[in-house]
């Protein structure tokens, strides 16, 4: 049986029905969560952000046009409430929340070597990433959006899309040459 | 294509993340595959974004979830919200697009019984969306609230099962259409189609000009 489409939910939303805003709310809130986390690095934070995300969904229902997918709507929504915060912390303390969340799995890298652990290293520099790079990789590798969809959520052209995406990626190969591990590209 | 020299990186390099999460629209998966296939060091390549997509998936679902209390906060939100108000300026175009997006000609039309649902869901969200009760107890059209649909010149429409919702929107709008009832019985809408009453054989020759469209399952005129 098709499940109701995020669409319709949201044609409901705008109707005031709160079941079709706890389905969307169940169906979405991981990942709009792991998304904000993601650029404010702090747990408590990104929580109360997804409580505005929704809030906002809620509101502005009525106004949703369908011309991008319910998700990545919610995406942009998301963003920006993100980058609002980001932009109100003072930057010491970010530097220091961001410090406490990069997990050091490999000390140096002969111990990264010597565990023949790619995958964590990878996992490691995926999360020293800038928090732009960080975006793009994680709306291209994670949340499943297309060029144009992440153009849509950034504010960016699509060309850009693809280029900061190809340096992000060549950041991330920079950073495991210096855990020892050498990919050969770029 | 040429990759041997490791700085240099064509469009199709920039496309690896979208093939290897399947997002490239079917023309590009084409060249990308292509490419891959005659180009090793391109393979390669495509092998490393396979894993940072297997990664980056792997981080991010290790990042837990909120609390329980996510959405306790949420509602609380909601609750102290000003209670809604009937959507009367909603925009037509928007609000059938936006309901009909999930419905596929494809899953509509693959069965008989299919097209029924098709024509209750469509009696359903028609009904939901384009009109909207009002506080008089009367109703009118989303998309011309300030406008009497009592009058003007009407037809009998059942939109066709396996219309799309970019079919049924482009059609009220080309033909400068408004519902202005239904869901009737058999899936029957009463749309506008003049504002102002219609001799019966004009009436007549824009009905038989809407019936060719592929939209349109059942059209007459009514009064």
């Amino acid at each position: 049986m098709q499940t109701t489409s995020d669409e319709v939910l949201i044609a409901r939303i705008a109707g005031g029905d709160r079941l079709a805003m706890q389905v969307l709310f169940a169906r979405h809130h991981v990942r709009v969560y792991r998304f904000v986390l993601r650029l404010v690095r702090n747990e408590a934070t990104a929580e109360d952000l997804i409580s505005e995300v929704f809030l906002d969904v809620w509101r502005q229902a009525g106004k949703f046009e369908g011309r991008s997918a319910v998700s990545t709507w919610m995406l942009s929504i998301a963003r920006f409430k993100a980058l609002s915060v980001l932009r109100r912390k003072p930057e010491q303390e970010l530097d220091e929340e961001a410090a406490e969340q990069i997990e050091d799995h490999a000390d140096n890298p002969e111990v990264a070597l010597a565990k023949k652990d790619k995958a964590a290293v990878l996992r490691q520099a995926l999360s020293k990433l800038s928090a732009e790079h960080r975006e793009i990789v994680d709306l291209v590798y994670y949340h499943e959006k297309s060029v144009e969809e992440v153009a849509g959520i950034v504010g960016i052209p699509e060309a850009t899309v693809k280029t900061r995406m190809f340096y992000a990626r060549k950041k991330l190969s920079e950073l495991l040459k210096e855990q020892g591990i050498d990919r050969g590209w770029p | 294509m040429n990759t041997t020299n490791k700085e240099a990186h064509s469009d199709i390099e920039e496309l690896l993340p979208w093939h290897a999460a399947g997002t490239l629209s079917r023309r590009d998966t084409q060249r990308v595959e292509q490419a891959l296939a005659r180009d090793p060091e391109l393979a390669r390549r495509y092998a490393l974004v396979r894993e940072e997509l297997g990664e980056t998936i792997l981080l991010n679902e290790t990042l837990g979830a909120p609390s329980a209390h996510a959405m306790e906060k949420l509602f609380a939100k909601i609750d102290a919200e000003p209670a809604r108000k009937p959507a009367l300026s909603l925009n037509l175009g928007a609000r059938v697009a936006g309901f009909f997006a999930s419905l596929s000609p494809r899953t509509l039309a693959w069965s008989a019984s299919a097209a029924a649902l098709a024509i209750l869901l469509q009696a359903g969200l028609i009904a939901g969306i384009v009109i909207k009760e009002n506080s008089a107890g009367g109703y009118e059209t989303a998309s011309a609230p300030s406008t009497d649909p009592g009058v003007g010149a009407f037809t009998l429409i059942r939109f066709a099962p396996q219309a799309s919702s970019d079919d049924i929107t482009k059609f009220l709008e080309t033909n400068k259409l408004q519902v202005a009832a239904g869901p009737m019985s058999g899936g029957l809408y009463k749309v506008r189609v003049a504002v102002t009453g219609l001799p019966k054989a004009e009436l007549a020759r824009i009905v038989k000009k809407l019936q060719e469209d592929k939209v349109v399952g059942f059209i007459a005129t009514t009064e």
